[in-house]
């Protein structure tokens, strides 16, 4: 069982470098769509021994909301806005790349002086959370177009949900409500508000949002 | 089953809103949700029921402290907002139902006892306020919805983590992972001492930044300016306070777990930072609904510093809540009359209104003698309380700062509203389409004020029973 879920959390670390350095918005929604797939299945993974129809609820949600429909509707907002690429990012793809790798090395290397639970401490379920935590908020940071934004709000969440599955025997419900209703309501809200912008400024950047200030 | 009502009832309001074909009775929904609602209320208040300690939601003491107070600031915009929205030609077919929405999730959110439903409260308020804040529909309102909603998304973003936190301190502490506060207080001081405080700093700043504490208060400005005044005056009277709620209930957590000082001290901290940011704002701005916000993130910051000093100063904290959410509510829609007859929040585009609007000059005047804690308005009262309180901890250096950054922020406020105020008139609005200053525009802030004016000087003794009784149930010993 360890095995599979480190190497799930494993791929899904990779694409969060994937997700770093690529300044093409069709990669990085598609691989934030892959990190969303992979993590949806570690439910299955982890709670193998006790499968219900519950579980495979949440599992086929969270497949659905972060593989199919969240990607949809980011790529329908990027065609809608006709622009395909990230070209001048606050922090660079190279900065990025060094500070999500250094992250994720620190993360695997501090796991050991964690207070953590038996069934946790050889695994990579906290170290993985922990890194996309961090790659989230780089995106979230470094980027200036909405849709790179709401791309790294996205892999903040997977890094959330990840952490929440430390919980998923004792209080399944946080989890449950947890994806159901940050990833469809939230995103969605954000998808409506992209397109808003998008309608108003033309050109989805950010930056342009300058009319208020002191 | 009154608890559930109180939240089922703006609920089913708001899907009947929704449903209701005509766009001039549709408002009418507001003032009969929220009558029904306050009287509910206001009858829990006076006979409270026993809570079953093991609910996940209940109309415990903390929330019959607070709750009764945000359902009567409703109420009373729920009226402004009739005669407001019969003057929009924007449909109302989502702000109606969504404004109810607010008002229920807010019920949901003052009454949660478990962890996960508070934050799935917040979250939900957190959404529903976006068509609210995004109603005129104007490239400035985009930005600051965009603004509010990443800002606001990352906030309860954390605070989930640092939900997620505490579950795994109670697991980790050979606990079940039961998150009701009810079985992570009795489970005290054998919760993880390390995710405990990892918990406490997430949830300081997830909740913090939907209270709008400094430094992640960047969207309230925005927000506030870019609303409708009804609007402005429940998310900083009602949304704010459930936040605040959330952390009452999870430092009285930290307490028990034995991590109360460290709690206390990063709540002082915050609190004075955001006093003081707020306050130096204050002097810079020059817009008259920016400055509220502002001024909110000032109050905010007045109760993180009352509550970081122990159950005396919680209860000072209660009664702030109610004295600053009715005086502001009072504010938010006086400054909305402004707004809506000039056509503009900004003191170099408006001039002179106390020829033009004269009486919601003199209630905007007044309230800003009352926010900045003149005498007799209630902020000064519960100020003052808490001033005391602070010098009886031997909190005297940070009583000194507060007392500072009170003064700043009476020359900031009071700098913009004159400017608002006296002078020639002037006007961005072209088209003199007059707003006449009828009951409608007038008498709810005025009511406001007046209950400003009631709670500070007679106090009812079921108000002082409220909050005694729900500083007993955070702080069990005294």
């Amino acid at each position: 069982m360890n095995d599979t879920l480190s190497l799930l959390i494993g791929l899904a670390m990779g694409l969060n470098l994937l997700a770093l350095g690529t300044s093409r918005l069709p990669v990085l929604i598609r691989a934030v769509a892959a990190q969303g797939v992979l993590l949806g299945l570690l439910p299955l993974v982890l709670e193998a021994h006790a499968l219900d129809w519950r579980l495979i609820l949440i599992t086929l949600a969270t497949v659905a909301g972060k593989g199919l429909l969240i990607p949809y509707m980011l790529i329908r907002a990027m065609r809608a806005a006709g622009i395909a690429r990230e070209l001048e990012p606050f922090i660079g793809y190279i900065p990025s790349l060094l500070l999500g790798a250094g992250g994720t090395i620190a993360a695997v290397a501090l796991i050991r002086y964690l207070p953590l639970l038996p069934e946790h401490a050889g695994t990579l379920h906290v170290p993985g959370a922990m890194a996309l935590i961090l790659t989230g908020f780089i995106l979230l940071i470094g980027r200036t177009k909405a849709i790179s934004q709401v791309c790294g709000y996205l892999i903040l969440e997977n890094g959330i949900y990840l952490a929440g599955l430390l919980l998923i025997r004792s209080t399944p419900i946080l989890v449950e409500f947890g994806i159901l209703l940050d990833v469809t309501v939230g995103i969605f809200v954000i998808g409506i508000i992209v397109d808003r912008i998008q309608r108003a400024f033309d050109s989805l950047d950010t930056r342009k949002l300058t009319a208020l200030h002191e | 089953m009154n608890a559930y009502l109180l939240i089922i009832l703006p609920l089913t309001g708001a899907v009947l809103a929704a449903l209701w074909p005509h766009k001039d009775t549709r408002p009418l929904f507001l003032p009969a949700v929220g009558l029904t609602h306050t009287l509910l209320c206001l009858l829990l208040l006076v006979r409270p029921v026993a809570v079953d300690p093991s609910a996940w939601l209940a109309f415990d003491p903390l929330a019959r402290a607070i709750l009764p107070g945000v359902s009567l600031l409703f109420l009373v915009c729920a009226c402004y907002a009739v005669g407001y929205l019969r003057h929009k030609e924007q449909d109302n077919r989502v702000f109606v139902p969504a404004l109810l929405l607010v008002l229920g999730l807010l019920s949901a959110g003052h009454q949660a006892r478990h962890l996960g439903i508070l934050w799935i409260a917040t979250e939900a308020v957190t959404l529903a306020c976006v068509p609210l804040i995004h109603f005129n529909g104007t490239p400035r309102s985009f930005e600051a919805t965009w603004k509010y909603l990443l800002v606001g998304g990352t906030g309860i973003a954390l605070s989930l983590l640092g939900s997620i936190c505490l579950g795994y301190a109670s697991l980790h502490g050979g606990g079940s992972g039961d998150i009701t506060f009810t079985a992570l207080l009795a489970q005290g001081a054998s919760l993880s001492r390390a995710w405990v405080l990892t918990a406490w700093v997430l949830l300081l700043v997830g909740y913090g930044t939907k209270m709008g504490l400094a430094p992640m208060h960047t969207w309230k400005p925005d927000a506030y300016g870019e609303s409708p005044g009804i609007v402005g005056a429940l998310l900083a009277g009602g949304v704010t306070s459930v936040a605040f709620m959330a952390l009452l209930r999870i430092k009285s957590v930290v307490e028990a777990a034995g991590q109360g000082v460290v709690a206390s001290r990063t709540l002082l901290a915050i609190g004075l930072f955001s006093t003081l940011v707020a306050a130096l704002f204050l002097l810079r701005t020059r817009d008259f609904k920016r400055m509220l916000a502002y001024s909110s993130i000032e109050h905010m910051g007045i109760l993180c510093i009352a509550t970081s000093l122990g159950g005396p100063g919680a209860w000072a904290a209660l009664f702030h809540v109610w004295s600053n959410g009715l005086t502001k509510g009072a504010l938010f829609l006086s400054a909305g009359n402004l707004q809506r007859a000039a056509g503009s929040s900004s003191i170099d585009e408006v001039r002179g209104m106390s020829t033009i609007m004269p009486r919601s000059a003199l209630l905007l005047v007044t309230g800003m003698f009352a926010i900045t804690a003149c005498p007799p308005f209630a902020p000064f009262f519960s100020e003052l309380l808490i001033i005391r309180t602070g010098f009886a901890a031997g909190q005297g250096w940070a009583i000194g700062l507060f007392l500072a950054c009170l003064l700043l922020a009476f020359f900031g406020l009071s700098r913009i509203v004159f400017a608002v105020v006296d002078g020639r008139p002037k006007l961005k609005a072209t088209k003199r389409t007059r707003l006449r200053e009828s009951a409608g525009l007038i008498l709810p802030p005025l009511i406001l004020l007046c209950a400003s004016l009631w709670i500070g000087l007679f106090t009812p003794d079921i108000l002082k029973d409220a909050w005694s009784a729900a500083v007993l149930q955070l702080f069990p010993q005294p």
